[in-house]
């Protein structure tokens, strides 16, 4: 059982140094699910699922259809409230307590399998709308671009390797693109945890090893999560692997260690999982 | 510097048409009051009046454009913002005509007198007032569009849904003022007027003055409409249009967008209407009319919506060949109608302002593949030396 203190517990100055919204990462966790249950109609989606996740690694979650991904990034990204069980952002931020909205700004940003871009805005308009800042109508309507903001998306766009495409429509942007757009969508608005559905999922060959040097650069700075069924690419990227399996997890460990579990090699019907 | 902050970025089209506007508004202007009439080069009021309300015609249909061609609300209802604007104007016209109504009743207007009513209704306050009218012009549309879209817009009312209960909006709005019980004409409406701000409203130079008042609304209210959609608010309505969840997913309050630039349309619609009313000397339940709505539309839809300038020509388009059929065959109308808007779909869903684009646009196309070849190649180099790593 993991001592996760409540809020209200922690007292003293380790607090007041923290900035509110701040994690508090002073064991080295980013995030930490606790005996998280979440059933729809007596179907257990997650059960008693426990998940830590260290502060800047690169965790790869992988797993048969109907394991509790999808259900356990609902749960992570507020979209779901668990039925029972507790989720901590840091060691001092309670999740559950949190909107979507709220989570997705400077939390856990989460990038959808199938990519939407606004296809009618260039690429860097693209990234201007998804930086943190106002949002309200009036505000925005009389918000003028920065400098700090338009450095700020040449950063980004930087790192995701579009920049010179940065005053083009994302509309003629070629799939991989477009899922490079959007996982700098998500970095503008700054989240310490990035999950990732099945990057790599319709791309070329050349996309598949770009996106897995994008993803492993972005680690370190941020906390990623890939969630993906093709294992070259969970090889190619991978340090720790979970699978899960009915709504727990059923092994973790280094790729090679959870592929040779004989419980891992039970559940995929006797196959390993790179035989995928 | 103002100058520049107005231009910067904008389409080069829309400026073209601003030119036309103005020089169309000079040329007018002097041909008719300056030109005698014997001269060729006369321009008639009649002219002139066709040609102002056509550019109201044109400001509706800037309206309509910013929240169809941006947003993505089709409202198939704009006529009823249209009218009411036209409403409150008529009101402060038939206030203007005094006692010289064919009752000669100085304190209420002739179908009240006919109706046998004897004190002026408590809405009627405050229109003998041009200040009050020009602001219950903006006021009544707007409050109407704003209760209006935020049960829509919180409800998540959206496409042919909300293209509907637009319709039923306008719809019910003309049954109600078809009614004499209303207190706003019933079905013959405000008509008769006399004058506006004392000048005579049949004088040469006051339908000049209207015709060049609606040439600066349009012209204004292009600027504003332009100013809104370049703006990052602009953006965020595009990027409504396009992905409205992932909008949402990013943090803006999807329905106080939509809200804002319904009720700026509206108001938009409104001013049309005012300037509208005086230059044809009519106001009826009829404006109301679903189909008046819906031909707005199709003024919007030809001239490509999505370019504030598109519906400007689209406007123009439309009406004139309306006037010059209907004088030809006026039962034909709603057939030709009807076939312009289902060819405009299927060949030129851009509007007749594609055609303009038509040349520039490969141009444009090979350029992107140039940079998109270069960004390939660049990835094949990363992707190479990464393998040479491994």
């Amino acid at each position: 059982m993991l001592s996760v203190p409540n809020e209200s517990e922690i007292i003293g100055d380790r607090v007041a140094t923290l900035a509110p919204g701040q994690p508090d990462v002073t064991h080295g966790t980013i995030l930490y699910l606790e005996d998280v249950t979440l059933s729809f109609d007596g179907f257990k989606a997650l059960n008693k699922l426990n998940l830590t996740l260290d502060d800047g690694e690169l965790r790869c979650i992988i797993g048969p259809n109907g394991a509790g991904k999808s259900t356990m990034m609902d749960v992570i990204t507020g979209r779901r409230k668990p039925d029972s069980g507790q989720v901590f952002f840091g060691q001092n931020i309670d999740l559950l307590k949190h909107q979507e909205h709220e989570i997705a700004r400077g939390m856990v940003g989460r990038k959808f399998q199938r990519p939407t871009v606004f296809e009618a805005l260039t690429v860097a308009e693209n990234i201007e709308l998804t930086l943190l800042g106002p949002r309200a109508p009036w505000a925005v309507l009389k918000a003028r671009s920065t400098a700090a903001e338009r450095d700020r998306i040449d950063e980004v766009l930087t790192t995701i390797g579009l920049i010179q495409l940065r005053h083009q429509p994302a509309g003629i942007l070629s799939h991989g693109q477009k899922q490079w757009l959007e996982i700098g969508m998500l970095l503008a608005q700054n989240p310490r945890i990035l999950l990732v559905d099945e990057p790599v999922a319709g791309m070329t060959g050349e996309e598949v090893a770009r996106t897995a040097e994008l993803l492993v650069s972005l680690a370190g700075e941020r906390t990623v999560v890939v969630v993906e069924h093709d294992m070259a690419f969970v090889r190619k990227i991978a340090r720790t692997v979970t699978v899960l399996h009915q709504g727990s997890v059923l092994a973790e460990g280094s790729l090679s260690s959870v592929q040779s579990n004989p419980k891992v090699i039970e559940v995929y019907l006797g196959e390993t999982p790179c035989s995928h | 510097m103002l100058f520049k902050t107005l231009f910067a970025g904008h389409e080069r089209g829309g400026l073209i048409v601003m030119l036309a506007i103005v020089l169309m508004l000079l040329w007018v202007s002097i041909g008719n009051l300056a030109v005698p009439a014997s001269s060729s080069w006369h321009v008639s009021t009649y002219t002139v009046t066709i040609l102002g309300k056509f550019l109201t015609y044109a400001l509706l249909a800037v309206s309509i454009d910013l929240i169809w061609g941006y947003a993505g609300i089709l409202s198939l209802g704009h006529g009823a913002f249209f009218a009411l604007g036209g409403y409150a104007m008529g009101m402060y016209l038939m206030r203007e005509i005094g006692d010289r109504g064919q009752y000669g009743n100085p304190n209420l207007p002739d179908f009240m007198v006919f109706l046998n009513w004897h004190e002026l209704p408590w809405y009627w306050y405050g229109f003998d007032h041009f200040w009050f009218a020009a602001l219950m012009v903006l006021l009544v549309p707007g409050i109407l569009a704003g209760l209006f879209g935020w049960l829509a817009f919180r409800s998540k009312v959206s496409g042919v849904y909300f293209a509907i209960i637009t319709q039923a909006l306008t719809y019910a709005l003309m049954l109600a003022f078809f009614r004499n019980e209303m207190g706003f004409g019933g079905n013959n409406g405000l008509t008769d007027f006399k004058d506006i701000l004392g000048f005579s409203i049949t004088e040469n130079s006051t339908r000049v003055g209207l015709f060049v008042a609606s040439g600066i609304a349009l012209i204004l209210g292009y600027f504003i409409a332009q100013a809104i959609v370049r703006s990052r608010f602009g953006r965020v309505l595009v990027a409504i249009r396009d992905a409205e969840p992932r909008t949402r997913a990013c943090g803006y309050p999807v329905a106080q967008y939509k809200l804002v630039v319904f009720v700026i349309s509206a108001m938009l619609a409104a001013v049309a209407g005012a300037l509208y009313v005086p230059q044809v000397g009519i106001i009826n339940p009829g404006e109301f009319s679903p189909l008046s709505s819906i031909e707005a539309v199709a003024w919007v839809a030809t001239g490509g919506r999505g370019s504030l300038f598109g519906p400007i020509i689209g406007a123009f388009a439309v009406n004139y060949s309306k006037t010059q059929l209907t004088t030809l065959a006026p039962d034909l109308w709603p057939f030709v109608l009807g076939g312009l808007f289902i060819l405009v779909t299927v060949f030129l869903p851009k509007g007749l302002i594609s055609l303009l684009g038509r040349r520039k646009k490969p141009v444009e196309e090979s350029e992107t593949m140039v940079i998109n070849k270069a960004i390939k190649q660049e990835t094949s180099v990363a992707a190479d030396r990464k393998t040479e790593v491994l």
